[in-house]
């Protein structure tokens, strides 16, 4: 044989070996991994993703994954881009023995997935992002927005101010501004503040930052001169950071400004240390790493050495490595629903679709999971893909953050017609016959 | 009135933040002809070191070792010798082999930099927001706040006094000094520069450091507005509209251009809305919130009119070209 044919049989061997074992390979529960750990909304991206990832390590390390059944993460780098994001999704829905859920991390990113989800019958869960009116489950059957909307959160931050302001009835006049990133994710919360305006009386004012947000000052000086008196913050990535410190700077009081849940992470706060002391953001979980199953990922994976990012041990319980990590159990609960209902341990996305619908995670669970008091109860239904819809409030100290508030119900007579009508207007627009619940 | 000239003034400073940008750009076109894409990237890269440094972190392991962090004055000239490393690094692997090339040649070379940037100073410094503390003031001049209520950010003060020692002690380089004439050299003619005896490398690598010591100032400016992050890199978008209108070979023009854009921009994010509303009340409803986030590309709009106007930017050196 020649030398040239001998290199075509190697390299016809090496691509014929690993489709020949993987056709004989075990199944495994895949779980693709839309990471961001390069590009301007990395720092953010790489707590979320570590959370979400050791978490089912450590399921995977202590437990032997899911009713003894392996947990394989593929990673996919999205870098927040998304027209990198669906290639990641079409690169990874067929990985392993299958795709059974997606965490899009991404606004942008979900809105492109939402269309395809029900063609492949793989679920998403936009963890409180997303769009809001997914949250109908009747229309949107196979994506999952809980445990709270934007619509939702938007609402108990103004219950908030009202609560600050001694009453709702005291907003009458009042000024709140939003600062929101110029894109669908900063914009979603603008038609429940401005109906949410209409029917307390305060005055409502939008103002967009381009992405990335490295430079706001004409956004401050206006709300030098407006002189609104609370601001709101609809921001990711460097537009948190810049936005803080520019409201440090104005000298705005830190206790009238209130970020999202995703403008509430030690990462937006750090640059300003001190001087950021009192803001405020969102939240449906604790910080901190004070929770069993904290614990058990420092003993398991970083004291084992088994821990993907072995660096990141002292940032475990930072409040975005947290939010990937109750992303994780949810959908860690949810598998072990779908397994349940259909009596088999080699679940499909279709399967998984129905565990998340059947997903009820109560105090009691929780406790079990070593997260007791961590979050809040979750329980879906086949209607309501939001779950609860409530939501805390959280400060930074200057050295660290605490829920300062109980948890707020959203106000549902302004935002359930506003679900029912956008969720109904994409039925309409994609021939889509909403379910009967 | 007073709201006018704050913003009149925030302006002027933000745009001298950009020049700050815009002048890494100026010294290399000027003495190269090479368009430096990366001179954003560089900027992060020499703050990424300048912290990394100073905590004491351990390159490739995204560690800190306290005991290896070094003072303020210690670590300030050790990035910059590893900007001139950067420099040497470069006039080796990159120009070396791309001297007489077409301008475009040259061009896609520093994309390409751009993303080994990017890519090494992420592998070597982590991607974590980074926090930068030289001391250097921060929030409004207390005095002008608390007496006529007027808002300047101190650390803009900071960076204009900054690019006023950087814009002198350039400008005598170029003008007054053997270097800065065989720097201008080059800059027209690589081959007629060799041909008189200039050591195209020795200019290159002197030219880099400098531009690569311009990236660390502007780093650290803007790292100490936004901690040090890979978003950093992005100011370089903010420096172009600079060069287009102040031109790409005058360091004079990189200041002015920068004054025009920062004060343009704001002016137009702040007040454009409520005059396009009320000139127009009574024909339209129009949300002045609609003329929102236009600060972004709004300087482009304004370079894009000079450009209409002077080709060549506002200070730029004319091109003519015989038939």
């Amino acid at each position: 044989m020649k030398l040239r044919n001998w290199i075509l049989a190697a390299a016809a061997a090496v691509v014929a070996l690993p489709l020949a074992a993987g056709s004989a390979r075990a199944y495994e529960l895949t779980i693709p991994s839309m990471d961001y750990r390069t590009g301007p909304y990395a720092p953010n991206g790489i707590p979320f993703a570590n959370g979400w990832t050791d978490y089912f390590t450590m399921l995977n390390e202590r437990d032997g994954g899911i009713n003894g059944v392996k947990i394989k993460m593929v990673p996919c780098e999205t870098a927040y881009n998304t027209k990198k994001g669906v290639e990641c999704y079409e690169k990874t829905k067929k990985a392993g023995s299958g795709a059974l859920v997606y965490q899009p991390l991404s606004t942008g990113i979900t809105y492109q997935l939402i269309p395809k989800a029900s063609v492949d019958k793989i679920p998403i869960h936009s963890m409180g992002y997303g769009r809001t009116s997914a949250a109908n489950g009747k229309v949107f059957k196979w994506v999952f927005n809980f445990p709270a909307t934007y619509w939702s959160q938007a609402s108990a931050l103004v219950k908030y101010i009202g609560e600050k302001e001694g009453g709702m009835d005291k907003l009458k006049g009042k000024k709140i501004h939003l600062v929101y990133h110029n894109s669908a994710y900063g914009k979603e919360p603008i038609r429940t503040l401005e109906k949410l305006s209409e029917k307390h009386g305060f005055a409502f004012k939008a103002l967009a930052v381009d992405h990335p947000g490295q430079e706001q000052k004409a956004t401050w000086l206006k709300i030098r001169r407006d002189k609104p008196d609370w601001i709101l913050l609809w921001g990711w990535g460097v537009m948190n950071q810049v936005a803080i410190k520019e409201a440090v700077s104005i000298r705005f009081p830190m206790d009238r400004f209130i970020g999202v849940w995703w403008s509430g992470s030690e990462n937006d706060v750090k640059p300003s240390g001190m001087a950021a002391k009192g803001y405020l953001s969102g939240a449906f979980h604790q910080p901190g790493k004070n929770f069993q199953a904290h614990r058990d990922i420092l003993k398991y994976l970083y004291d084992a050495g088994k821990a993907p990012h072995p660096d990141f041990k002292d940032r475990v319980g930072e409040v975005l490595y947290n939010r990937g990590l109750v992303a994780a159990m949810w959908n860690s609960e949810a598998i072990r629903n779908a397994m349940k209902i259909h009596g088999t341990k080699e679940i499909t996305g279709a399967m998984m679709r129905d565990g998340l619908e059947a997903l009820d995670v109560d105090e009691a669970r929780l406790k079990e999971l070593g997260l007791g008091g961590f979050t809040i109860p979750v329980k879906i239904t086949c209607a309501n893909h939001e779950g609860p819809g409530i939501v805390a409030v959280q400060q930074w100290d200057g050295k660290k953050w605490s829920i300062v508030s109980k948890f707020y119900e959203p106000d549902m007579a302004v935002i359930q017609p506003l679900i029912d009508e956008d969720s109904m207007k994409y039925a309409k627009e994609n021939n889509i016959t909403p379910r009967t619940c | 009135m007073l709201f006018v000239l704050e913003t009149v003034i925030s302006g002027a400073l933000a745009g001298i933040m950009y020049s700050l940008v815009a002048l890494g750009f100026v010294l290399i076109f000027k003495a190269s002809g090479v368009f430096n894409f990366s001179q954003g990237v560089m900027a992060l890269f020499a703050a990424l070191t300048l912290v990394g440094l100073l905590s004491g972190t351990i390159p490739f392991t995204n560690t800190d070792n306290p005991a290896l962090a070094l003072p303020v004055w210690a670590a300030i000239p050790l990035t910059i010798f590893v900007m001139f490393i950067v420099a040497v690094l470069i006039e080796k692997f990159i120009l070396r082999h791309l001297v007489n090339q077409e301008h475009i040649i040259l061009f896609m070379a520093m994309v390409g930099l751009t993303y080994v940037f990017e890519g090494v100073g992420d592998m070597m410094w982590g991607s974590d927001v980074k926090v930068l503390d030289l001391g250097l003031p921060q929030g409004a001049w207390d005095w002008l706040f608390d007496t006529h209520d007027l808002y300047v950010e101190k650390i803009e003060m900071v960076a204009a006094a900054t690019a006023a020692v950087l814009v002198t002690v350039l400008a005598v380089f170029f003008q007054k000094t053997r270097i800065g004439r065989a720097l201008r050299a080059v800059a027209d003619d690589h081959q007629a520069a060799l041909s008189v005896g200039i050591s195209l490398r020795n200019i290159w690598i002197i030219v880099w450091s400098a531009a690569g010591i311009v990236a660390l100032a502007a780093g650290v400016m803007w790292g100490a507005k936004s901690g040090v992050q890979f978003s950093l890199s992005l100011i370089a978008l903010k420096a172009l509209p600079v060069l287009i209108l102040g031109g790409f070979t005058s360091i004079p023009g990189a200041i002015v251009g920068g004054l025009i854009i920062g004060i343009g921009e704001k002016l137009v994010e702040v007040f454009s809305g409520e005059l396009i509303a009320a000139a127009f009340a009574g024909l339209i409803e129009i949300d002045p919130g609609v003329f929102s986030a236009t600060e972004n590309w709004f300087a482009y709009v304004l370079a894009l009119f000079f450009l209409m106007f002077r080709p060549q930017g506002l200070f730029g050196e004319k091109i003519i070209e015989r038939v």
